[in-house]
């Protein structure tokens, strides 16, 4: 079971609380963590990364485990810690004022 | 009983705001979609309980909400709840927020960018949404980059009218300060096959096959700020509006001028006469008076803030050219918001209300034709538009 934290305007979107499980049956990538996510909340799709590109929207980042997966290639393996569900992958938002 | 809606889009949110039809006392509903962008709310003509709105945000994207009961609740539609969202296969039922440029139609090309190099066509958001006049499940988006899509699904998928985009002219158009948008579409309510739009910065546009193909509509517009003043496209339209009783007969807002048309569009002149500025963004036409025209001067395309810091509405009842100051109500000193393009209204009722909403939060309404006005709602986000429907 994956884990995956959302931002709180995604959360509301999906109607969710902060943290998602999904079932990912196929290699767990970041490309189908995001797969497995559209499906099962498809209001998301398009809001985390292109539609048609499937670029990653410039203001989002990725993280687990410490590390910064932004700009990691889209079939590259996730950490054994997220696969197992011990830590969270997460979906952060840039911060930005005003 | 008859009663107002007046739907506000702010860079913060939606609000509602209703009133019985004296439009003496206001309640305020909101923040719909709290902390997103919401560009432009507009309800149906043909079914004034079904209303759309444009949410979107720099960080996920564009979002595409309706409401089915007049503002109280609102779904992305094909995401109602308790309505399935999938298909058995996992496949999403609808799309709602995908709008993707026909590009098997007609190439992706590219357009002029601020500093006058080439850049490529990305969609960005929606601007403005117009429902059909005959249609409740019609809708038309314009866009930024400038396109135009069309739903026939109640907004649950677009399709691109990529015949503008295609029209030729698109290497020569080019953003204005807020972006490159479809923030004007007026269809023409005898003629359901005609329809005008407006895009900054390239100009106006009109189709008379329901956007199959389009011609621009820019003879006699003269705009100092590009190369060539009566270029074909380039000009930097703010607003077109209508009359729907008198449907050739169209009023403009330019980046600066303001213009009208007694041809659908086939020539234009100026009417800015004798207002203090010919600067401004919104344009509207009386409910009841075709002749009566509303515009809010802004001093400049430097300085976007009312003349002398009074805001003022200017109408004139001869269609343009003789213009008379309305203060009554409103601010005569140190005033120094803006009014955005699409941030102007009227409805439909005798005396005709007329409604305007400010970069300050505050909306402004007169229930007697512009003769006196009060802030129905003052402390609202930046707002950008105001719609109004009259509840018969």
């Amino acid at each position: 079971m994956i884990r995956v934290v959302l931002p709180f305007h995604l959360r509301n979107l999906a109607n969710v609380g902060s943290e998602v499980q999904l079932e990912v049956n196929e290699k767990t990538t970041l490309q189908s963590i995001l797969d497995a996510l559209e499906v099962r909340y498809p209001m998301l799709a398009g809001t985390i990364r292109d539609h048609v590109t499937k670029q990653r929207r410039p203001f989002l980042r990725f993280f687990a485990c410490g590390e910064d997966l932004s700009h990691v290639a889209p079939d590259t393996q996730l950490p054994d810690k997220v696969i197992t569900g011990e830590e969270p992958f997460l979906v952060i938002g840039a911060i930005a004022g005003g | 009983m008859k009663s107002v809606r007046v739907l506000v889009g702010t860079k913060k949110g939606g609000f509602v705001l209703t009133s019985d039809a004296s439009r003496a006392k206001w309640e305020v509903n909101g923040p719909f979609f709290a902390g997103w962008e919401v560009y432009h709310m507009k309800g149906s003509p043909a079914n004034p309980d079904r209303i759309y709105a444009s949410q979107s945000s720099g960080w996920f994207g564009q979002i595409v909400q309706r409401s089915d009961d007049g503002g109280k609740t609102w779904f992305q539609p094909g995401f109602k709840k308790g309505e399935p969202t999938a298909t058995p296969e996992g496949m999403p039922m609808t799309e709602s927020n995908k709008f993707a440029y026909n590009a098997m139609e007609r190439p992706l090309t590219t357009h002029q960018w601020y500093d006058g190099t080439q850049h490529p066509w990305e969609f960005k958001r929606v601007w403005h949404m117009e429902p059909s006049r005959t249609n409740a499940n019609t809708v038309y988006a314009g866009v930024e980059d400038a396109a135009i899509f069309k739903s026939t699904d109640g907004g649950s998928s677009w399709q691109e009218l990529s015949g503008l985009r295609g029209h030729g002219t698109g290497s020569k158009w080019a953003p204005g300060a807020g972006g490159m948008a479809v923030h004007t579409i007026i269809e023409d309510q005898n003629n359901p096959q005609r329809i005008y739009v407006a895009i900054s910065a390239a100009g106006t546009f009109r189709t008379d096959d329901g956007g199959k193909s389009w011609k621009t509509i820019t003879k006699g517009l003269s705009s100092l700020y590009i190369p060539d003043p009566h270029a074909e496209v380039g000009h930097c339209v703010h607003r077109i509006a209508m009359h729907p009783a008198r449907p050739e007969v169209l009023f403009m807002q330019k980046h600066w001028d303001v213009m009208r048309s007694d041809d659908a569009g086939e020539s234009w002149y100026e009417i800015s006469g004798n207002l203090p500025s010919d600067f401004g963004f919104v344009v509207d036409v009386h409910a009841h008076e075709p002749n009566t025209v509303y515009v809010i001067p802004i001093k400049s395309d430097s300085e976007h803030f009312p003349p002398e810091g009074k805001l003022r509405v200017y109408r004139s009842r001869q269609g343009g050219n003789e213009w008379e100051a309305l203060t009554n109500g409103l601010p005569q000193k140190d005033c120094y918001v803006n009014i955005l393009r699409d941030a102007m209204a009227v409805d439909t009722f005798d005396p005709c209300g007329i409604y305007f909403g400010t970069t300050g939060g505050q909306v402004y309404a007169s229930s007697n034709g512009g003769d006196s006005w009060n802030a129905i709602v003052e402390n609202l986000p930046s707002v950008y538009s105001v719609e109004v429907q009259a509840i018969l």
